[in-house]
């Protein structure tokens, strides 16, 4: 009796599996007849749920509408393009996951992202191999392009990465400049989240800070994560700092500003790009208001030339917003889409295309949506536009746009 | 200023939320020696359920303080459900089968439910905010204390006096009593020990929903997996307090809370710590204090060395 049901069970999984690769084999020659196109995927990697994701499906939506442009102008002749989006979860082993899985598809020629630096050392190495070219749109932390040593010697490590981003050593300087000269803070407490972003924003701030005659208060760590900062709370207040500087992303600031304000502490949290989302304004409510963040590059709202892109996004039933790196990511994949249409002609990939593409990157000029798209020998952008936001009426609102050279 | 009252009450607060949790774990293992694992996502799913009576239900623009009850209530419900169901068709089962059986169903119960919400809650990928009482903060000498807070500094001890009532008092908490020191003579003398374990679970899934209200107003926003982080410290303060013992729960989560904020603020003083203080380490500290407890007195803070059973 016992044996006949194994029986039963092993063909009904048998047949069921033979149906199912049935379906997917059917599914693949489907495909190939339908399009006549050449097929070129845009990848894109970016945190699409958790922690973050607000920032990360921006990213996907800016690169999904410079595809259906593409498409729509036909920029490159016999070629459809398409994104694969995949979610790294702001997690670096999940990236480097996301990362193999884009190279070994042919069909891949280049990738916009991650969001985090962290992540993105985890990835570079992988992208490098393969020769694929990679451009993060929000990447901040200086050794991704320059090297370990940035501070001393520069030299760049892959030369398959690039960023539409200017980098942390000019945002924490620039931030730091803007507090005592602007603000005329004197006192400042620094708290970071330990990670290669946060940590990095958090000194160079203190750097640029104590350089212009300012105080360090004191100066604390948190976990990605955590959820109480009451204790850290009570040690600003002592500190007597009358500005808190945090090194990090919007998940753990908001919920410090909220304790801090809760807590009685009326002075302003200043923090980096990482801070500066809509979300954060939510979470916080009006104990956001009066907080400053710095971010890349110049508001993609207050640019003309983003006018057409913001019309489009909002009309696309995209998810969220475009965020910080909506405009960015545009460029980024403008910039691999206008590479591409130098090395694919007629719809045909030559032999060696992905090395190509990375040559073409390092040479493109055009005038992005978010400001002239350039980039130096480390694969550095060459727009050096930085921004600080404050939070006025519940909503982030420029006040002071510029450039920083250190 | 001195710190150290603003820390003191810093760490009551924290600690009354991690209480009202580690009472369901305690009193579930109390009567039937199980570790409810999934009882952090029992919490969290009573934040969603206040959440959603608050969204959902309530007509915009409600005032909070009509929609508070009716959030408690809502939280209460679900949570009381999701923990009686999971006793039901997850424990139940499996009771009488080695230890190590019903404690695999509980991880995998914690993951379903938070992938649960994870996937069908609606935006709940990420942060959602929770409503806020729209009071405070208040000051009280040096101290200040948020709305958030204060709900919980009220709503903990509310909730330990009418436990400790109905344990003490009631027909059933002596029937609970009873059934946590010998299940089997127990239902010799007509308990119902089905019911009794029924009973502990639901206490255990509201009080969390109550500390998951707690949280919400405190921190402002709540998140599919919070139940994970805040599940496994209050754990800790259970075993802190003694396992089985719910007085040994509130005072369990108490110490614990204490020793987190008091970690935070003045370990790095001490001369030769700077490296190991901050509230960075403030969850090394309270593993460090758990580790001590277990090893100079492994029954907990209060509870009592009971003899293996026979």
């Amino acid at each position: 009796m016992r044996q006949r049901s194994l029986v039963i069970l092993t063909s009904v999984l048998t047949t069921g599996a033979l149906t199912l690769t049935a379906c997917g084999s059917r599914d693949n020659s489907g495909d190939k007849s339908s399009s006549s196109k050449t097929e070129i995927i845009i990848g894109v990697d970016a945190p699409l749920t958790g922690q973050n994701s607000a920032t990360g499906l921006g990213i996907q939506g800016g690169v999904q509408i410079a595809v259906d442009d593409a498409n729509k102008n036909n920029t490159v002749p016999g070629v459809t393009f398409k994104v694969q989006a995949l979610d790294d979860k702001a997690i670096p082993a999940s990236g480097q996951q996301n990362a193999t899985a884009l190279v070994n598809n042919e069909k891949v020629l280049g990738v916009v992202g991650p969001l985090n630096s962290g992540v993105a050392t985890q990835m570079q190495q992988v992208f490098a191999t393969a020769n694929l070219v990679e451009i993060s749109p929000s990447n901040t932390a200086p050794e991704l392009t320059q090297g370990k040593n940035w501070q001393a010697s520069k030299s760049r490590p892959f030369k398959t990465y690039f960023r539409t981003a200017t980098t942390d050593a000019l945002q924490g300087g620039f931030a730091a400049e803007y507090a005592s000269s602007t603000l005329k803070k004197k006192n400042v407490f620094v708290v970071d989240d330990k990670q290669t972003y946060g940590a990095g924003l958090a000194k160079l701030f203190k750097a640029g800070f104590t350089k212009s005659g300012g105080k360090v208060a004191g100066e604390d760590h948190v976990n990605t994560g955590d959820t109480d900062f009451s204790a850290l709370v009570t040690k600003i207040k002592n500190s007597k700092a009358d500005l808190v500087y945090y090194g990090g992303q919007y998940d753990e600031s908001e919920k410090l500003t909220k304790q801090l304000k809760d807590g009685g502490v009326k002075i302003p949290l200043f923090g980096g790009d990482g801070m500066f989302s809509d979300t954060y304004i939510q979470t916080a409510g009006k104990t956001s208001e009066g907080d400053l963040a710095t971010s890349v590059g110049q508001p993609v709202d207050s640019l003309p030339s983003a006018a057409d892109f913001i019309k489009k996004y909002k009309a696309s039933g995209l998810k969220g917003d475009y965020g910080t790196y909506g405009g960015y990511s545009y460029d980024a994949a403008t910039a691999i889409i206008k590479a591409i249409a130098n090395v694919v002609k007629d719809g045909k990939v030559p032999d060696g295309a992905r090395a190509k593409i990375v040559d073409e990157v390092q040479k493109t000029k055009f005038e992005g949506i978010a400001g002239p798209v350039s980039f130096d020998e480390y694969g550095d952008t060459t727009n050096k536009q930085l921004t600080v936001y404050q939070v006025v009426n519940g909503k982030w609102k420029a006040v002071k746009s510029g450039t920083f050279n250190g | 200023m001195n710190t150290l009252p603003q820390q003191l009450a810093n760490g009551l607060f924290l600690g009354s939320m991690y209480g009202l949790i580690a009472i369901g774990y305690t009193m579930v293992y109390g009567i039937v020696q199980l570790i409810n694992f999934a009882h952090g996502e029992i919490f969290m799913t009573g934040g969603f359920g206040a959440l959603t009576v608050y969204l959902y239900v309530l007509p915009d623009g409600t005032s909070m303080w009509i929609a508070l009850p009716a959030m408690l209530i809502g939280g209460g419900l679900v949570a009381v459900l999701i923990a009686v169901g999971a006793e039901r068709f997850a424990y139940r089962p499996l009771r009488g089968a080695p230890r190590l059986a019903p404690l695999i169903t509980a991880i995998g119960l914690s993951l379903a439910l938070q992938q649960a919400v994870f996937n069908w809650y609606p935006n709940a990928k990420t942060d959602r905010n929770f409503p806020q009482i729209d009071a405070g903060p208040w000051h009280i000498g040096s101290i200040s204390v948020s709305s958030g807070s204060l709900f919980v500094i009220v709503a903990a001890p509310l909730c330990m006096a009418a436990l400790a009532l109905f344990v003490s008092m009631s027909r059933t908490g002596r029937a609970m009593q009873a059934t946590a020191q010998d299940p089997d003579t127990a239902q010799l003398m007509g308990i119902d020990t089905n019911k009794i374990i029924v009973i502990a679970f639901a206490i255990g899934g509201f009080f969390a929903a109550v500390a998951a209200v707690s949280y919400g107003l405190r921190y402002g926003s709540i998140q599919y997996n919070m139940g994970f982080q805040m599940g496994l410290k209050a754990f800790t303060a259970a075993v802190l307090g003694g396992i089985g013992n719910i007085y040994g729960a509130m005072i369990g989560g108490l110490v614990l809370g204490l020793a987190e904020t008091m970690a935070t603020s003045y370990i790095d003083g001490i001369p030769g710590m700077q490296q190991l203080g901050g509230g960075g380490w403030s969850s090394v500290w309270a593993f460090v204090l758990l580790i001590l407890v277990l090893l100079f007195r492994p029954q907990g803070l209060v509870g009592e060395r009971v003899a293996d059973r026979a």
